[in-house]
């Protein structure tokens, strides 16, 4: 980020350096709440100020921008993530009023506006290195892994497990904490006693001595207005009472009556739908297009070329549709027409045989090590397609020089700026509306959202608001795929059932270290990263590219265990350092797995363990093949160290949802080319696991080791893969080193 | 000329062309957008509604077909009264969703499965409940079936072997 700032960022960093005196700690009219740790809310004090004015107009009192207090004692907490479900806005709401004792049945959360007021300045805080004097959490994040955020970066961001990590502990606690001091002290004065004869409780300041108690609602207007001198000190976890309970997720229940109002639900008088088609070669541009059978539908007003795309207006999504394949538009493929899965696995594999890597990690000899005669195993993955299920849909509309853009997307902020750039407005002019996400995945980050653009230049020419959705169709063609990727797993063994040298070789578009941990202790290792780029736009796809690490280290130190006569538990566990994290994670799920104990003919079960995001995870799955050559999964056993959790009960879905996602991308998920485009066309042909599918039992334990907060949207996913390709080569002695397992059954 | 049909519980004459999926009338037209649009083939089941009782995809149904027919989208599963339904109830208790867009579809389509045979086994469960979760929410959705139907939470069972 620091490379490529946004232009609020420019603007801001120089004040943030010169005017702020670091400790201070503000809540007052500015709506600043410590300028030591919240830099960038402080930065532009207008932009404070009229966020403090936008909050306030319909009642209530601002603090620090992401809390406002309403006199009937109401508590609104603005959250610069986007909840895509895995519950971030609870668990945020949840730090905050832990640390200001609010009554829970009181609050509520809602996204901020996407403005730079409102950036997500833990995350940001995270990025500027030049900063001094930031808390310890941040210092203990390794530098690789801000190296990931930076490229993932920008100031709205959801992603990389981050929300309670950063935001949740850096800012939302401190706020909380802050405000109910500013309140202790208001009631100090009222009450005319000590503040430190006041206690909190359930949005109260209370006076036991004298039996009085005041309402945060009576006290919000005045303490709005203080200043205090120093940071808030965050409470100890054993008085916790809000945190690390099960509450309820606040988004739940507009989730199941159907009043839930996501970006494809949108909608506003004269508006009209469009959809779109991009060159299905993609790098390819729209070189002609008959537009009369479009038009000739009834409903459909108006086709709009794109240099790369053609798009139907219509009087609602059907016609649009209809319009749209009535065309038959003509693109040209960028060069890129000879491209196909196969040439790319090729360009791959001829690039780790010539052995020039692009860039190299670990340590020790590992030459030497590996001796003259190594186990070798090859690995492939496909290109993997997000399939969150709502499909891409804005709506946009440019009126009296003014655009308005409304829908969900991972950085609302960014998302803004990007149509900024697009229609060349000034960025007052245009407001990005954040709404409710149907899935993401990390489909909808700012790299890769070409809907905005493409939205912002149908809405620059059409005299009414228009609402673009993707279909279904155009999504899978169009994705922001998980790399393909090819791995070269080589090593060497002793006769004490000891790796001697371990080399990982894989070859995609960019480097995966930054998400990579091995956690083996070995003599020497070495990853060397070949970059491979096809045509294809590649992204992050839930806990990136550990998904693909996971399953190339797991497996191979499965074959590895096999090849020593050794069990696989204990072949990792002689591995692993003694009192290690990772070792009690193994150590566990091993016992409540009833690893070793028997199962029935034709079923196995295999292990793995992946830390991703900070978090540790393991699975032991038990599974076997179906006569129809279905694997079929019947208990998996998770045992998670994500340090501590906020929610446990929301965390747990995240594990659940995690480690089945992960089970569906290795059972039938692939993304194959063929002549430069993408073949499969829509659900029926990217099969995704369904209800029978899925593992009748599932027992997730977590460890709560009181590590640093590790992620928890992600880390389910990588240990998924490897486990079932262990637990099968258990069940039948067949090794899968190419993903889907599917194909590889077929064939 | 108008189709004459009923969303939930009241009758409406609707103006879309005859081949226009259903689907698209429920959001666009009538304005209910808690039935979602998901593949456009009847994979996904994100549009599910029951029409005469039956889980209906209705993103590949032409409007024309459902004419006379009684149409139950998400919106109408509540009592009169406004209170949830018990599969709604359910859902809220296991704290199903997680995006939340496929849940009205499920809902619709659990609510069917329970109507048609009482309290549903897993097998039941496994060969009626289709619709994809990208978020893999299935163990909860079987889980809330369960409880809405009375049944306990199923106690873990050992593994069924493939042979």
């Amino acid at each position: 980020m620091a490379d490529n700032p946004t232009a609020d960022m420019q603007a801001a960093a120089p004040a943030k350096r010169k005017g702020v005196k670091r400790r201070a700690f503000l809540i007052g009219g500015v709506a600043v709440v410590g300028a030591g740790l919240f830099g960038i809310t402080i930065a532009d004090s207008n932009a404070a100020k009229s966020a403090k004015a936008r909050l306030e107009a319909d009642g209530g009192y601002s603090f620090a921008t992401w809390l406002k207090i309403g006199e009937d004692d109401s508590i609104t907490i603005y959250s610069p993530h986007t909840d895509i479900g895995q519950g971030s806005n609870t668990g945020l709401a949840q730090m905050l009023a832990e640390e200001l004792d609010a009554a829970w049945d009181q609050v509520r959360v809602v996204s901020a506006p996407a403005e730079p007021a409102f950036a997500n300045v833990g995350l940001g805080r995270a990025f500027l290195a030049d900063m001094t004097g930031q808390p310890a959490i941040i210092n203990g994040i390794p530098q690789s892994f801000l190296s990931f955020l930076a490229r993932q970066m920008n100031l709205q961001m959801t992603g990389g497990s981050t929300a309670l990590r950063f935001t949740g502990r850096v800012t939302f606690q401190n706020v909380g904490a802050a405000t109910r001091l500013a309140l202790i002290e208001t009631a100090a004065k009222r009450l005319d006693v000590p503040a430190d004869e006041l206690t909190t409780q359930d949005s109260h300041v209370i006076h036991a001595k004298s039996g009085r108690a005041l309402r945060y609602g009576e006290l919000a207007a005045e303490a709005a207005t203080l200043s205090l001198d120093n940071p808030p000190k965050l409470k100890d976890p054993a008085q916790y009472r809000i945190m690390r309970q099960s509450m309820q997720r606040l988004d739940i229940p507009a989730k199941v009556d159907g009043s839930a109002q996501y970006g494809i639900d949108f909608s506003v008088p004269d508006m009209r739908v469009a959809t779109i088609m991009a060159a299905p070669v993609r790098g390819g541009k729209l070189t002609s297009v008959d537009t009369a059978p479009a038009l000739a539908v009834k409903g459909v007003e108006k086709v709009i070329k794109l240099d790369d795309a053609v798009a139907v207006v219509a009087k609602g999504y059907w016609p649009a549709i209809s319009g749209l394949r009535a065309l038959t538009p003509q693109f040209s493929d960028g060069g890129n027409g000879g491209i196909s899965t196969a040439s790319i696995f090729k360009a791959q594999g001829d690039l780790m045989a010539k052995g020039d890597a692009d860039s190299t990690a670990g340590d020790g000899d590992v030459q030497a090590g590996l001796g003259a005669k190594p186990i070798e195993a090859t690995y492939q993955v496909p290109f993997l397609h997000h399939a969150m299920m709502e499909p891409f849909a804005l709506t946009a509309h440019f009126k009296d020089g003014k655009l308005n853009i409304w829908g969900g997307m991972q950085d609302p902020l960014a998302s803004k700026m990007m149509a900024v750039d697009v229609s060349g407005l000034d960025a007052d002019d245009v407001t990005f509306h954040p709404m409710m996400i149907g899935g993401s995945f990390g489909r909808r980050l700012p790299m890769y959202m070409e809907i905005v653009g493409q939205v912002t230049k149908l809405a620059m020419q059409l005299p009414y608001p228009v609402k673009l959705i993707w279909s279904r169709e155009e999504e899978v063609a169009q994705g922001a795929y998980r790399p393909q990727s090819s791995a070269a797993l080589k090593a060497s063994l002793t006769k004490e059932k000891r790796i001697t040298a371990y080399r990982n070789d894989y070859a995609q578009p960019e480097s995966a270290e930054s998400e990579t941990v091995f956690p083996y202790t070995l003599p020497a290792v070495s990853r060397r990263h070949f970059a491979h780029v096809s045509n294809q736009q590649t992204g992050a796809w839930r806990s990136v590219n550990s998904t693909q690490q996971g399953f190339y280290n797991e497996s191979f130190m499965d074959e590895l265990a096999h090849a020593a006569g050794e069990d696989p538990v204990v072949f990792r566990r002689n591995h692993l350092k003694a009192g290690s994290r990772h070792l009690r994670v193994l150590d566990e799920v091993a016992a409540r797995s009833g690893w070793g104990s028997p199962l029935p003919a034709g079923t196995g079960r295999g292990v793995a363990l992946v830390e991703s995001f900070r978090t540790i995870v393991a699975h032991v799955i038990e599974a076997s093949v179906g006569d129809d050559g279905m694997p079929k999964v019947h208990k998996v056993t998770t045992v998670v160290d994500a340090g501590s959790i906020v929610n446990p009960d929301a965390a747990m879905a995240q594990i659940e949802g995690g480690t089945i996602m992960g089970l569906s991308s290795a059972i039938g998920e692939a993304i194959t080319l063929e002549n430069g485009a993408v073949q499969q066309s829509n659900l029926a042909d990217y099969p995704l696991l369904k209800m029978a599918g899925a593992p009748l039992v599932m027992d997730i334990h977590f460890l709560n080791s009181g590590a640093d907060m590790g992620g928890i949207g992600e880390p389910g996913v990588p240990p998924a893969a490897p486990a079932l390709a262990n637990a099968l080569f258990a069940a039948t002695g067949k090794r899968v080193r190419n993903l889907p397992i599917l194909t590889q059954a077929k064939a | 000329m108008a189709i004459q049909t009923s969303i939930n519980g009241k009758p409406v004459a609707l103006a879309a062309e005859p081949d226009t999926p259903l689907l698209w009338v429920i959001r666009e037209e009538l304005g209910l957008t808690g039935t979602k649009f998901g593949c456009g083939i009847a994979a996904c089941g994100a549009c599910t509604v029951h029409v005469n009782g039956e889980p209906t995809r209705s993103c590949n149904l032409p409007v024309s077909e459902v004419a006379g027919k009684s149409i139950t989208t998400i919106e109408g599963l509540k009592s009169a009264d406004g209170m949830l339904h018990a599969v709604q109830k359910a859902w809220i208790s296991a704290q199903v969703p997680q995006c939340g867009y496929c849940q009205s579809g499920q809902i619709m389509a659990a609510v069917a499965l329970i109507e048609k045979t009482g309290s549903p086994s897993d097998a039941q469960i496994d060969e009626a409940m289709t619709n994809i979760c990208r978020c893999g929410t299935y163990p909860r959705i079987r889980k809330a079936i369960h409880a809405a139907t009375g049944q306990a939470a199923k106690a873990a069972k050992p593994a069924e072997g493939g042979a």
